[in-house]
């Protein structure tokens, strides 16, 4: 089975300072990839060149090559517009925007003309929040500002938005940091529900959440892909000795 | 003595003070390892201080009863007798014996006025001369009782403190003072204005002709609504109609679209917009944009197109107000915190539609605050409309016809030469007190949402 995302020699720059040196990677399709390493590692800069979400920062450079579904996402005929509405992304921070629950979900549809007539949406709005595991907290309340939600029900909501438009791959950059253990456990358990229908690539600091959600783990270290494998392998038995003090808690 | 003269001894006393306060506690020296409680620079201002505020207290008290005590002492003399009952003409019998008294005019209208001069030099002379001798006094004494504390144990720094925060906090009062001022004698000559004329009049009133007034119906002709509503239209409709879009659209180039480098240059440019004199906005308005607008009038067949037309005078108002729209909403629209926006481009969003659906809703409150901050601003704005729009009131809404607005009509009845007690010129206080009170509830309800709208992301 060809990957979901391929990428080749990718190499970010921010101004004269080189962030990603020659990373090669793949994403499976219906899996989920943990990114894990220790902060400033640039796991999150990498995740952000996979949606170009790195065009917003002015003195970002990538070199390299991305494919999606075999087409390179940095190609010049490449539409950003097209890009994201097929990779969705989930922030470190909630950020649902101040609108309401129902707004918040229908926005990416209605953007991208996904549906016309109000039956559509209120159905697409239903299984979005549905498939977010959100739908029993807030259906009786779809007009309150989604501002107002608790930070996991926001963190769901945000979920819930990025998979309105129907993605194949959903990034998240460190999606439980901001959570309590409870909250994080729903996301975790969602992940596991998600996984079945989209690649997954999951940045995250806490290795146990690494080992728990994720088929495959790739390692990052000053932007060097250390080790890529496996959940198990890198973690019973990893092959670099970076990886395993990483692991072990050595440093990060 | 001269007042500058005493001045001059005075502060001359204060810096003696300082020097021997500060030689004193050179001198000092703590106890083992312990701190100083002061420095001598604060023992020195410390005294000076002492020295300087009793007589300038003094001082101030005093200039304002002095001219009360001289005056009845005056009256006390015998001559004064003579003096005709209060009013007009004994107010200016004693204003001229005044002048008279104190050197500043040389010959007498009244006679009566020569009679009484010599006795208002004695008493002038000496009033001034107790108050010299006081002043002094209170400067001696103030200074002599101050230096008597200068010990290594007076914790000097701290009362050198309070008397700067005490200085402060006068300093800010000042202003809150003045406002309290100018809106009482606002309310007064409003007052005046409304026991002659009827406040329903004036503020339901559409007829306005305070060039002629019928002296039996003061009323029938100063009816203010075609005012207001000239202001409103000028001010809040074509100002605001230049203003909005161009402030909205260049605060959201320079937050959004503008590299760094762009915005470090353009947009202290468009604020020195804002330092243009209004009264160079005003005659760009009158010999530039108003001949052009009222050619295209011309030319759209409007027949009463104006060369002082409401559209002119507002939409140079307009221009003046886009650095202020401007500033305001780029403040609001860069308080949106930078994950709504990414949140919104990683959906696959535009830029143009993230602006439009997630980053302009939610500054909206502050962009609102701002624009009613910017129509206060236009309607209490005066030079522009004084030399482009029209005297005459007409209740219209043709942007092309001539229109006046409350400021511009309150210097026209100014200036002129009716006297100040005439309905004609008491108008002009009760248009500025609406005015007032118009744009000070803008402000507070503005500020308001302003203030909401940042506790909402900070």
């Amino acid at each position: 089975m060809t990957p979901k995302i391929s990428a080749r020699d990718v190499s970010v720059f921010y101004g004269a300072k080189q962030a990603i040196d020659h990373v090669s990677i793949d994403v499976d399709r219906d899996t989920v990839l943990a990114f894990i390493g220790p902060s400033g590692c640039g796991k999150s800069t990498f995740l952000r060149t996979l949606n170009r979400m790195n065009d917003t920062v002015a003195s970002a450079r990538v070199t390299g090559e991305i494919l999606l579904d075999g087409e390179d996402i940095y190609a010049s005929g490449m539409d950003v517009v097209q890009l994201r509405a097929r990779v969705g992304m989930v922030f470190q921070k909630p950020n649902p925007f101040p609108k309401s629950i129902y707004e918040n979900v229908a926005y990416g549809p209605r953007i991208h003309g996904l549906a016309t007539a109000r039956a559509d949406l209120d159905a697409l709005v239903e299984q979005s929040l549905l498939r977010a595991g959100l739908w029993d907290e807030v259906k009786d309340r779809l007009s309150d500002s989604g501002t107002a939600l608790s930070g996991g029900q926001q963190q769901r909501l945000c979920i819930a938005r990025a998979i309105a438009v129907d993605p194949e791959v959903i990034l998240m950059d460190e999606p439980c940091s901001a959570l309590d253990p409870i909250a994080t456990a729903r996301i975790e358990e969602l992940i596991h529900e998600l996984k079945g229908r989209y690649a997954i690539v999951i940045v995250t600091h806490n290795m146990q959440q690494a080992a728990r959600v994720s088929q495959n783990t790739a390692f990052f270290h000053l932007g060097r892909l250390v080790e890529f494998g496996a959940t198990s392998d890198i973690f019973t038995n990893p092959r670099e000795e970076r990886t395993r003090d990483y692991i072990t808690g050595r440093y990060g | 003595m001269t007042p500058l003269a005493l001045a001059i001894i005075v502060f001359g006393l204060a810096l003696i003070g300082w020097l021997a306060a500060r030689m004193r506690a050179a001198t000092f020296r703590p106890p083992g390892h312990a701190r100083f409680t002061a420095l001598p620079v604060h023992y020195g201002y410390f005294v000076a201080i002492c020295a300087l505020v009793p007589p300038l207290v003094f001082l101030a008290v005093w200039s304002l009863t002095a001219p009360a005590l001289v005056t009845d002492t005056v009256l006390a003399t015998p001559a004064a007798a003579a003096l005709p009952p209060p009013g007009f003409e004994r107010a200016s019998i004693l204003s001229e014996a005044r002048a008279l008294g104190a050197g500043r005019s040389h010959g007498a209208f009244h006679d009566l006025a020569a009679q009484l001069a010599p006795a208002y030099a004695a008493a002038q002379t000496r009033y001034d001369w107790i108050a010299t001798a006081v002043a002094l006094l209170l400067a001696f004494a103030g200074g002599g009782l101050a230096f008597t504390r200068v010990r290594p144990d007076f914790a000097a720094r701290t009362q050198v403190e309070r008397v700067v925060m005490l200085l402060l906090l006068a300093a800010s009062l000042i202003a809150i003072l003045t406002t309290v001022g100018i809106v009482a004698s606002l309310l007064y000559e409003s007052s005046r204005f409304f026991r002659i004329v009827p406040i329903g009049d004036f503020l339901f009133g559409t007829h306005w002709s305070p060039q002629v007034i019928d002296p039996r119906d003061l009323g029938a002709s100063l009816g203010a609504v075609p005012l207001f509503w000239g202001t409103f239209f000028i001010g809040a409709v074509i100002a605001m109609a230049v203003a909005i879009p161009f402030g909205l659209m260049s605060a959201i180039y320079l937050t959004q679209y503008a590299h760094a480098a762009t915005r470090a240059w353009l947009k202290p440019v468009i604020e020195m917009l804002a330092g243009v004199p209004t009264v160079v906005y005003g005659y760009f308005a009158a010999l530039t944009v108003a001949p052009a607008v009222r050619e295209v009038g011309v030319a759209l067949g409007i027949a009463n197109a104006s060369s002082e037309s409401a559209l002119a005078a507002g939409a140079v108002m307009g221009i003046m107000i886009i650095p202020f729209v401007s500033s305001m909403a780029d403040d609001s629209i860069a308080a949106v915190p930078a994950a709504m926006r990414d949140g919104s481009l990683a959906m696959g969003a535009t830029p143009s539609e993230t602006i439009r659906r997630v980053i302009l809703p939610a500054a909206l409150p502050g962009v609102v605050g701002g624009i009613l901050l910017a129509v206060s601003r236009a309607i209490g704005e005066t030079m522009i409309v004084v030399m482009a729009a029209s005297g005459v009131a007409t209740l219209t809404a043709n942007p092309f016809a001539s229109t006046t607005t409350v400021t511009k009509q309150i210097v026209d009845l100014l200036t002129g030469e009716a006297e100040f007690d005439s309905a004609k010129t008491l108008a002009a206080f009760a248009l500025g007190l609406t005015l007032f009170v118009i744009t000070l509830a803008l402000n507070v309800v503005a500020l308001s949402v302003v203030k909401r709208y940042r506790e909402a992301y900070e």
